[in-house]
């Protein structure tokens, strides 16, 4: 390359993440493609209010604009942008990441096989072949990793198991069924820095003795299958005698369940299995499988190249490691924060999501997506450990973060937990195919007892209604819907589905409505509680 | 008897390791099979963990979460149905805190459940009753004003059973039972959540769904969703007692469940060997031909054929016929009379009728129905392995890695033992099926064949040494296991026969039209991929190379080592309930009970000492030469029990002929049958539930048929036999079966050790029984052949006579449907006619077209022996220029185009190749079937009282 041409061709970066993508990257792109640059799709850096991001290849390195729009090639181009963000690393957000996992995320070409390789990718591989499969195995054992899904069971010892299980067809299988709502984690990787899940699970393959493996993701990521089907199919002899295959779900968030998601696989009916058998001794098609999340699988790469103990260094209690964070809903800075275990939810609600959007007081947040428990300010002190959220009676789940100003009803949003898991429910295990359907009229209950309450009129209209029902009912025997009463049932309901459910769509439904419960029982009408607090604040 | 339901230990029991484990259940100390879920375990100690979705009958699901237990140093309350005991293991099934959790599921159940206990047809027989009782629920606090499952409408397509979504409680148990048990996978859940809802195939009603009706769901379901319709009419029963299918080979056994005097189900019993709980369409549910309007109750005589009958008292009847067979004995000579034993009766009644024959008729002109079907079978096996029966019990097929089926058609012709196969090749074992059709087990879901060989009908032989030639040639066989258990010289002399490169699949592709590759891919699979298993049926034996196809297999398995052990053997599918039986009793002309030659001096003795008469050293008359012998003047009276040989037997225009020429023909039967059209004495039978006896079926079991009811006719067919006998001048004295099994015992050296207090103690015994086997034999030929060294026969292939040419250029070959069974003669006469209300020609689509003919036409279907009409199916199961039908409608008479070739040792009739030209036809029916009809109507008339 001639020098004139380097000044002439300017280099610019551009994300061509489906978020990215979603607020105009694709426009933005093309009009710096037609203004003569030599544009670079990359995956996102990950902080969506400053998207669609450009950075410009400079002397002193990359220098970030955001967000812009098609109009902007000028100005950014001569600098004079007003949005001008300096090293886009050295912004707050990211300055005070720890980005293990995330590494390359935003800044290569993501099916670049010279990028990867340049940045250090397939370093984990090479190490990992030159190594026994148990020494492996022991690396990840010592990291401390632990699945990144939510459910938080140590990764190196579910390979232990496969590890020892007959040889014979082993599989490896990814769960990018990346259904919590608010969570966007493995989408962002999938599309951003695809060898390292790739690099991940052969890695995860050469230890266990697995032939074949494959990545489950959710239909709705066009982007990420066709970016995975495309890096797979580049770096098949790179992994080779390992194949990979994509696999998209069929709409259903409960094949994220690790054995929904094998019986799917298989081709039958996304239904929960029970366990045991496990899947690690009789997984896919009956064969010993590990099954690990996609930020399980893409830890594992720095593991092997950068040590255990450089992994195991960062974290809190038994929780070792980053956590790539997600916040999301009514926040100001949404977007991914990969930083190690132990940061308080307060910090990363407040400090670094910079509190609502909406600019209102935050009221609740729920942390680990559908199934976990809101938790008021007041219990911003929880550091994000597995152990201390288990403690405070929620869980850290896939770590997506949802917050919600004073305007939320936390009693819709029990309902809506109930009304997600009846919408979800695969039918199998009856506290959730009944319970969850139960669980929605229970609430309807309740917030028409209490609406009827603060209506104050206590007036026979109302009042008579619901009687008038309940008169006609075609129960033997006429019910109680009074809100005590209701919300007995609710807890009994919750404690059945908690304890009786066969998997953890069940089983956690109970954690946003009885945490909505506890921490806003006068969202639920409780006696003696201002019981509408929202209603004026929406107003 | 009171009735109890059968324990349900909740999960099947655990795969045996050998291995047992120790573990404290409710402060219970016990030791139990690794493996085995906590559930059961609890049940095996006497107690009982609340269940709805789980039954032994099917691997555990977890789904209802009512089992939920406690388990020391575990969180949260394991399904005690997934979660397997463990060494040490410490469980509590009974704590307060899980009875709150059970309530609290059993709320959300009823929440959903219509409240119509009272009028329910499964009250007093439900599970979820029971349960809810169980856990204590006294209150259900959602109410009824949500949502719900109930109301929707009821699926009564079936005939036997209906399906009630409203009561339906999602556990999946029939659809597990249909996948697991039964293999067929008709049914599915569909929608998913709340509304999740069983549903047969994709939403379709029961009846025309892929359902096959074998009440594997119906007996699954805990509640009144699957319903028998028997049960909502008459009640729940109140009496169970156990007894034996009559129907096919496999000899299911069933609890006959009453209510007084009325049946109201049969239930597969879990304990029979046999079918080990299943059932299909016919044993499960059509059994109403017992109480079938058509039946004849009373004895009916008339002096000729073109007269109505008139029916008259027992002892007139019994007087008659005495006195015709001893008039026409005293007139043509004491071999002018014979008769026919049944495989559909007992052992006990088949030994009576043999026993007259011998006795009082003095000659051997006995004869059986397994003359038609497995007469090859007894020939072929007893000259190679020295026994004329199966090796093997059921059970091994789950120990076999290679199934080869030949000629057979389980899912439709032995459907229970099907389902069995279908479970191991499931688990993985392989495949190879030839047969000229493409059936069942070719591939359907979750099966697929390794490889169909469809051959041309006929060629059976030239395919099995084809078979040989490579194992021979490619040095495949097991030197070893010929050397020690065979004669090593006529092995040589064998294999260099099959050697010859005339025998080889290329140079056989010719005549068999099996492509090469595929065949010797099949014998390689066969000899080299583990224990390999034969199954083989009628497409086998009824041809006129019969016995020597069966001694090609025979030669097969002994050349790859597969006998002898669990897994392996040479296994023919027997056709009826007791043609086993029937032939082991010495029903056939040439022999005793238990297969030893009437010519044999030290046999013949032992009998004529036991009976006090001298018998005949001369084999008698088979059936298809007392009919020539009849048109040919010299044999003037027969007695048939329980078998309709008009319709079954080969060449009807030659049958029938014969049958008219004859001066007394003597049916035993339960319905005015085809051959008694011919016949001048009627004697009225008793269904299998009207008596006592034994049937032993293709495993070489021996179980017991137990009376259910009274006989409608007044007598078992035993008490028939023994009443024509004494007016005959027999000094016969019977008062149980059990005494007529004793004298069987004491005269068969295979069945000494078989009586009735022995089978009611095990439940079932397969035979050799007797002090060298005293719990029986369920593997044969362990360690050394019957017969001594195992013997390789050459098996030359000669084409059959019967040739297709211009006139007649399709061959036809026949078998039969699931629901329908052999003549149809009990199946026409239940609802079964639901599934298969008339005979159908399979068709090849290319020949089909050929000939103008469109799905459902009427064609016509002849041979060079007659003619009839039937409609066309079109389908690519059948090989281009081959067709085939069923023989189960009389209308039809399939018969009339069969020619009268048989095998040429045994007079098996070659059922399986007919040379045929179909046409297109408008319907009416032939010449023939309008003449047959119109004699049938005027020999069927009875002329009662009331009408004098």
């Amino acid at each position: 390359m001639s020098g004139a041409n380097e000044t002439n061709k300017a280099k610019v970066y551009i994300s061509r993440d489906m978020a990215s993508v979603a607020l105009g990257a694709d426009d933005v792109a093309r009009a710096f493609a037609d203004a003569g640059c030599d544009v670079v799709r990359t995956g996102s850096r990950g902080l969506f209010n400053i998207e669609p991001l450009v950075e410009v290849e400079t002397a002193q390195g990359r220098i970030g604009y955001g967000p812009v729009c098609a109009d902007d090639v000028t100005t950014v181009l001569d600098g004079s942008h007003a949005n001008r963000l300096g090293k886009v690393e050295e912004l707050p957000f990211f300055a005070s990441q720890q980005r293990f996992t995330f590494a390359l995320c935003g800044v290569i070409d993501p099916v670049s096989l010279d990028d990867y390789a340049a940045n250090g990718g397939w370093n984990g591989l090479m190490l990992a072949r030159s190594m026994a499969p148990q020494q492996v195995v022991d690396a990840v054992k010592a990291s401390g990793l632990r699945g990144r899904g939510g459910a938080g069971f140590p990764t190196g010892i579910k390979w232990q198991t496969v590890h020892d299980a007959p040889a014979g067809d082993k599989y490896v299988v990814c769960n990018a069924d990346e259904g919590d709502s608010g969570t966007f984690a493995d989408r962002m990787l999938m599309e951003g820095d695809p060898y390292c899940l790739i690099e991940g699970m052969a890695i995860a393959a050469y230890a266990v003795g697995a032939h074949h493996g494959y990545i489950y993701t959710r239909s709705e990521y066009p982007f990420a299958i066709d970016t995975m089907k495309e890096a797979i199919r580049r770096s098949a002899h790179i992994i080779a005698p390992f194949t990979l295959e994509v696999r998209d779900g069929a709409g259903a968030y409960v094949c994220g369940e690790e054995t929904a998601l094998l019986e799917s696989i298989e081709g039958k009916r996304g239904q929960v299995r029970a366990k045991p058998p496990l899947p690690a001794l009789e997984g896919l098609f009956g064969m010993p499988t590990v099954i690990n999340n996609v930020l399980s699988i893409a830890a594992v790469p720095f593991i092997l190249s950068k040590g255990a103990e450089a992994y195991a260094n960062v974290g809190f209690g038994r929780s070792r490691g980053t956590m790539p964070v997600q916040i999301a809903g009514n926040v100001k800075n949404g977007g991914l924060y990969e930083i190690g275990f132990g940061i308080t939810l307060g910090e990363l609600v407040m400090d670094i999501g910079g509190g609502t959007e909406s600019g209102r007081p935050v009221r609740a947040v729920q942390v680990g997506g559908p199934l976990g428990a809101y938790f008021p300010p007041e219990m911003f002190h929880l550091p994000f450990d597995y152990e201390e959220f288990a403690k405070a009676g929620g869980l850290i789940g896939h770590a997506g973060i949802t917050v919600f100003d004073d305007t939320v009803d936390m009693a819709h949003m029990a309902r809506f937990a109930m009304e997600f898991c009846a919408a979800e429910s695969c039918g199998k295990c009856t506290p959730c195919r009944i319970g969850s359907t139960r669980g929605v009229e229970v609430m309807d209950r309740i917030i028409a007892a209490r609406d009827e309450q603060t209506a104050e009129t206590a007036s026979l209209g109302g009042g008579a209604g619901y009687l008038a029902k309940a008169l006609y009912s075609r129960s033997p025997s006429r019910i109680d819907t009074g809100i005590e009463a209701q919300t007995q049932l609710l807890r009994d309901l919750a404690d059945t589905m908690k304890f009786g459910s066969l998997c953890a769509l069940g089983g956690f439904t109970p954690y946003p409505v009885l945490s909505a419960l506890d921490y806003f029982p006068e969202d639920f009408g409780a006696p003696g509680t201002d019981n509408a607090p929202h209603k004026e604040a929406a107003e | 008897m009171t009735f109890t339901r059968e324990t349900d230990h909740g999960t099947p029991a655990a795969i045996n390791t050998g291995k047992t484990v120790n573990v404290t259940i409710d402060g219970q100390s016990v030791s139990m099979p690794e493996g085995t879920s906590i559930m059961r375990a609890a049940s095996l100690i006497g107690g009982s963990i609340p269940k709805l979705c789980a039954t032994d009958h099917v691997k555990s699901f977890g789904s209802c979460r009512l089992c939920l237990v406690e388990v020391e140093g575990r969180n949260g309350f394991p399904a005690s149905c997934t979660t397997p005991v463990a060494e040490g293991m410490v469980v509590r099934t009974q704590t307060e805190r899980l009875k709150q959790l059970r309530r609290g599921v059993m709320e959300l159940y009823i929440s959903d459940h219509p409240l119509d206990c009272l009028t329910c047809g499964a009250n007093g027989d439900c599970e979820l009753q029971e349960q809810a009782g169980a856990v204590g629920l006294r209150d259900v606090r959602y109410g009824y004003d949500g949502a719900t499952n109930m109301g929707q409408a009821k699926d009564q397509s079936n005939p036997y059973f209906d399906f009630d979504p409203s009561k339906c409680i999602v556990c999946s148990r029939c659809v597990r039972a249909c996948e697991d048990v039964q293999g067929t996978f008709a049914l599915t859940i569909e929608n998913k959540g709340f509304e999740s809802k069983v549903s047969p195939s994709q939403g379709e009603a029961f009846l025309g769904s892929e359902c096959v009706s074998c009440g594997a769901c119906v007996q699954a379901c805990p509640t009144a969703s699957l319903i028998e319709k028997k049960v909502v009419e008459v009640g729940t029963p109140d009496r169970s007692v156990v007894t034996t299918c009559a129907y096919c080979g496999v000899g299911c056994t069933f609890r006959a469940e009453m209510r007084g005097e009325e049946l109201v189900r049969m239930v597969p019993w879990k304990e029979g060997k046999a079918n080990r709980g299943h059932s299909c369409v016919k044993g499960r549910f059509a059994w109403g031909y017992a109480q079938h309007q058509d039946r004849i109750l009373n004895p009916m005589i008339r002096e000729s054929v073109d007269q109505p009958w008139r029916e008259v008292s027992w002892e007139e009847a019994i007087a008659h016929t005495a006195s015709e067979f001893r008039r026409i004995q005293a007139k043509y000579g004491v071999r002018s009379i014979g008769g026919i034993t049944s495989s559909r009766c007992t052992n006990e009644e088949t030994f009576l009728v043999q026993k007259l024959i011998r006795q009082g008729f003095g000659n051997n002109n006995v004869d059986t129905c397994a003359r038609v079907c497995h007469s090859p079978t007894g020939y072929g096996l007893s000259q190679t392995f020295g026994t004329s029966a199966g090796t093997q019990d059921f059970d091994s097929v789950m120990q076999s890695d290679v199934i080869l089926v030949i000629g057979a058609n389980p899912t439709d012709g032995h459907p229970v033992f099907a389902s069995r196969m279908k479970q191991r090749l499931r688990q993985g074992a392989k495949l190879i099926v030839v047969d000229p059709r493409r059936t069942d087990l070719v591939k359907s879901p979750r099966i697929e064949a390794e490889h169909h060989l469809p051959l041309r009908p006929g060629t059976n032989v030239a395919v099995m040494t084809a078979m040989a030639h490579v194992i021979v040639t490619e040095k495949l066989y097991d030197e070893a296991f010929i050397r020690e258990r065979c004669d090593w010289d006529e092995f040589q002399d064998w294999a260099d026969f099959v050697s010859e490169s005339s025998r080889s699949p290329e140079a056989v592709e010719p005549l068999t039209g099996v492509n090469p590759q595929e065949l010797r891919a099949a014998a390689r699979l066969y000899a080299t991929g583990g224990n390999g298993a034969i199954y083989y049926g009628l497409g086998v034996t009824e041809h006129s190379q019969g016995s020597s196809t069966v001694m090609a297999i025979a030669n097969l398995a002994m050349a790859t080592g597969n006998i002898g052990r669990e897994g392996v053997g040479v296994n023919p599918l027997r056709g009826q309930n007791n043609v086993q039986g029937a032939c082991d009793m010495g029903s056939f002309p040439h022999e005793f009970s238990g297969y030893r030659h009437v010519s044999d001096d030290a046999t013949r003795s032992l009998f004529e000492k036991t009976w006090g008469v001298e018998l005949s050293a001369e084999p008698g008359l088979r059936i298809p030469n007392m009919l020539d012998a009849a048109t040919d003047g010299t044999f003037k009276g027969l007695f048939v029990q329980g078998e309709d040989i008009l319709q079954s037997d080969p060449n009807t225009h030659h049958v029938a002929a014969g049958l008219a020429a004859m001066e007394c023909v003597v049916v035993q039967d339960l319905f005015l049958n085809e051959t008694a059209n011919y016949a001048h004495v009627f004697l009225p039978g008793s269904t299998f539930l009207e008596k006592d006896g034994t049937f032993t079926n293709a495993e070489r079991r021996i179980q017991r048929v137990r009376k259910v009811m009274a006989p409608l006719n007044g007598y078992a067919d035993w008490e028939i036999v023994q009443l024509v006998a004494r007016a005959m001048g027999l000094n016969w004295d019977y008062t149980h079966p059990s005494q007529i099994m004793d004298e069987i015992a004491a005269l068969t050296p295979t069945f000494t050790g078989v009586h009735y207090d022995r089978l009611d103690e095990e439940g079932s015994l397969q035979w050799p029984a007797n002090d060298a086997a005293p719990d029986g034999t369920p593997t044969m030929h362990i360690g050394g052949f019957v017969r001594g060294k195992g013997k390789f026969v050459v098996t030359d292939y000669v084409p059959t006579d019967e040739k297709t040419g211009p006139r007649f250029p399709l061959l036809l070959t026949t078998g039969r449907i699931l629901s329908q069974y052999n003549v149809g003669a009990q199946t026409r006469r239940t609802d079964n006619t639901a599934w298969h209300p008339e005979d159908l020609l399979e068709i090849h689509p290319l020949d089909a077209e050929n000939r103008g003919i469109k799905e459902g036409d009427w064609v016509s279907l002849k041979s060079r022996a007659g003619e009839t009409t039937l409609h066309a199916h079109i389908t690519e199961r059948v090989a281009p220029g081959v067709v085939y039908t069923t023989f189960h409608h009389p209308d039809t008479q399939a018969n009339v185009i069969t020619t009268d070739f048989t095998d040429w040792a045994t007079n098996c009739p070659e059922y399986k190749v007919t040379a045929v030209q179909v046409n297109l036809s408008n319907g009416r029916p032939s010449d023939w079937q309008q003449d047959y009809n119109e004699q049938a109507r005027m020999s069927r008339r009875i002329e009662t009282e009331a009408a004098e």
